[in-house]
């Protein structure tokens, strides 16, 4: 059996996940479960959703082996594409399968969270394509530092809140998209952006990701005629993660999900209890759950995805962290070295593997570009001053 | 005494019971108590303030973070409560998060020793709640079940089981906060749950005023009432907790004539 298979009935993976929401939310839970099931099984949903992804998003993504790079650090260094998707992030996939879902259950509207804006800019772009209202919750601090993608929301003809309570971030973000479902729960959906929250979510952001490890799976088979020795992608919630990681979770490659140093769930972590799942959570000693700090707005999260949680207590997973200065350097590097502008989320895998490229010399590894780094350039402007 | 047994023998008397909720922890919070329970509260469901309460709106997140700001923990805060002197149950509402973090039973055995009957854990739904309910139970804690508008009428009798103290008929779809009218779903949430319950079935959530509490107790046992407390709490302190208190007192005293 894979190690990534479905969850128990009560949404469960390991000890980890669940479905800790308001009673009010319950029945909504139970109902997409059984939507997503349906669907997931319906040839009919597959089929629109694939050419969707392929009509729309442009899939598949392509693999681009970075020659003059890997020849720097000694390795075969290889970027899965997800960064060319529409929109500019592997988020439009999940978006995408979560819209269609939405308009075949009858929902009339999505709400969203967003940290670096990238799931809030893909779900505003599926609600203008099937024809749905959009409202998005984004911390005030990273409506500041992610402007360009509020304004392409706007542009969008999605709704953007800024959310004032908490830290500002990510976090709050998920609080407020919450209070908005439980009020409007009838007539939305709630678009989550991250493998996380209340079951079925972790598991059906999961599924709608997979196509990113499916590919990359048959498509470095192509190119190098074996599974990669190491297979390496950031993780907030853990969507490109686990995205990439269940073409690779059954074959020997070593997989690694590289976290902020500020926002190191597993590091830092004990298993707690919030956004409707059990996890590993950053929380002070009466569970209170602390504010991460991270250069980059899309991993500013003090938790992490139940499955991750699960992967990381049976070892399978290494769950290791980087400091905002290695990312500012790796963001840099991957330009300068490819002509590739990773977005900041991303630069992190990097910056781990040009940190430890010195113990995988002769190594092939694989890395999820997760999206491109235009939104960051702003950010990045003011930092390099 | 039991919550339950408390409440059900003053409806019994033909009594509407009034829940007003505090923040613990805010300044002033303690004299709010003993100013509610003066006035006429027949419990006091104490909020343990939480980083992230996604059942609370604006008034009551505010007060959680500033309780939080002035260095509220549960322990400070059962500190307080087990030195309260009021007559009166005392019920805890707390995040999950903050339950699991101590343990179902040390958590549990904590809010006994305080002097505490009774939990209400809003994000701890039907299915996941069986752990916690029985560490509870074992420990002589009621848990206080929520049952929603949106609940199938088939779930309504698992919750009912559930339910210690009494039955809490969420009055909206919606996060605690006052609204200008009490929302249809209010009575009509305790008019499912009556008929199929001898436990008392109070309505929270969105009960704003004495007004609507009023109009909540012709369906239902009585009301909890959160947001419109705690706005008079962070306006105009204790004194004005208790004002507001015995206002509602008085309108539900006077349309529903308890027996003496
Ligand atoms: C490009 C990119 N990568 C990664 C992430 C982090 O999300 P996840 O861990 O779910 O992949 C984000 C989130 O905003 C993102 O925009």
């Amino acid at each position: 059996m894979s190690l990534m298979s479905d969850p128990t009935t009560e949404g469960r993976f390991g000890e980890f996940g669940g479905r800790f929401v308001p009673e009010t939310l319950v029945p909504a839970c139970q109902e997409l479960e059984i939507a997503f099931k349906d669907a997931w099984q319906d040839p009919v949903f597959r089929g629109e959703l694939d050419a969707v992804l392929r009509d729309y998003a442009g899939r598949p993504s392509i693999l681009t082996e970075c020659h003059n790079l890997g020849a720097k650090l000694g390795i075969r260094l290889i970027l899965k594409r997800e960064d060319l998707n529409h929109t500019g992030s592997h988020k439009i996939n999940n978006v995408l399968g979560q819209a269609l879902l939405a308009k075949r259950m009858g929902k009339k509207r999505l709400v969203a969270e967003t940290g670096a804006g990238q799931h809030g800019v893909a779900t505003a772009t599926a609600a203008a394509l099937f024809g749905l209202e959009c409202k998005v919750y984004m911390g005030a601090v990273d409506v500041e530092r992610q402007a360009l993608n509020v304004f392409r929301m706007h542009l969008l003809g999605a709704e953007v809140e800024a959310v004032h309570s908490g830290s500002r971030t990510l976090k709050d973000a998920v609080n407020e998209a919450m209070r908005d479902w439980v009020a409007t729960v009838e007539t939305t959906h709630y678009c989550l952006g991250s493998v996380m929250g209340p079951h079925p979510y972790p598991w059906m952001v999961r599924q709608f990701h997979r196509v990113i490890g499916d590919e990359a799976r048959e498509q470095f088979q192509a190119l190098v005629g074996d599974a990669p020795d190491v297979v390496v992608a950031c993780v907030g919630g853990g969507s490109n993660a686990i995205g990439i990681f269940s073409g690779f979770v059954d074959l020997k490659s070593r997989l690694v999900g590289v976290e902020p140093a500020g926002g190191a769930a597993v590091k830092r972590g004990v298993p707690g209890v919030v956004h409707g799942m059990k996890s590993y959570l950053m929380q002070d000693e009466y569970g209170q759950v602390q504010e991460a700090h991270s250069i980059s707005a899309g991993l500013d999260y003090p938790g992490i995805g139940p499955e991750h949680s699960y992967l990381a207590s049976i070892g399978r997973v290494e769950y290791p962290n980087v400091t905002d200065d290695e990312v500012i350097a790796a963001f840099q590097e991957l330009a300068r070295t490819e002509g590739i502008i990773p977005a900041l989320e991303c630069a992190h895998a990097l910056a781990w593997i040009i940190r430890e490229s010195g113990s995988m010399q002769g190594q092939t590894v694989l890395m999820n570009l997760s999206g491109r780094g235009d939104k960051d350039v702003g950010q990045m402007m003011e930092i390099l001053k | 005494m039991t919550l339950e047994s408390e409440l059900r023998s003053k409806r019994d008397r033909g009594r509407k019971i009034l829940v007003p909720y505090i923040t613990g922890g805010f300044p002033g919070w303690i004299d709010a108590i003993r100013a509610a329970a003066a006035s006429g509260a027949d419990a006091i469901e104490i909020g343990l303030p939480f980083s992230d309460p996604v059942m609370d709106g604006p008034v009551i997140q505010e007060a959680s973070q500033r309780a939080l700001e002035l260095g509220a923990t549960p322990v400070s805060i059962l500190d307080g409560v087990r030195n309260l002197d009021v007559e009166i149950p005392l019920v805890v509402m707390c995040y999950y998060n903050t339950v699991f973090h101590a343990g179902h039973e040390r958590f549990a055995k904590q809010l006994v020793a305080a002097g505490v009957c009774a939990a209400i854990i809003p994000d701890l739904p039907l299915e996941e709640s069986g752990p916690w309910v029985k560490a509870a139970d074992e420990a002589g804690l009621e848990t206080v079940m929520l049952a929603a508008p949106t609940a199938p009428d088939s779930r309504l009798p698992l919750i009912i089981e559930r339910a210690r103290g009494f039955v809490y008929a969420v009055g909206l779809l919606g996060v605690t906060g006052e609204r200008s009218a009490l929302a249809a779903t209010a009575t009509a949430m305790a008019a499912r749950l009556k008929p199929i319950t001898d436990k008392p079935v109070l309505i929270g959530v969105g009960v704003s005023n004495a007004e609507q509490a009023v109009e909540a107790c012709r369906v239902a046992d009585g009301v909890i009432q959160g947001a419109s407390v705690v706005r008079r709490l962070i306006e105009g302190g204790a004194d004005a907790v208790g004002d507001y208190v015995s206002e509602v007192r008085r309108a539900l005293d006077a349309a529903f004539v308890p027996q003496s």
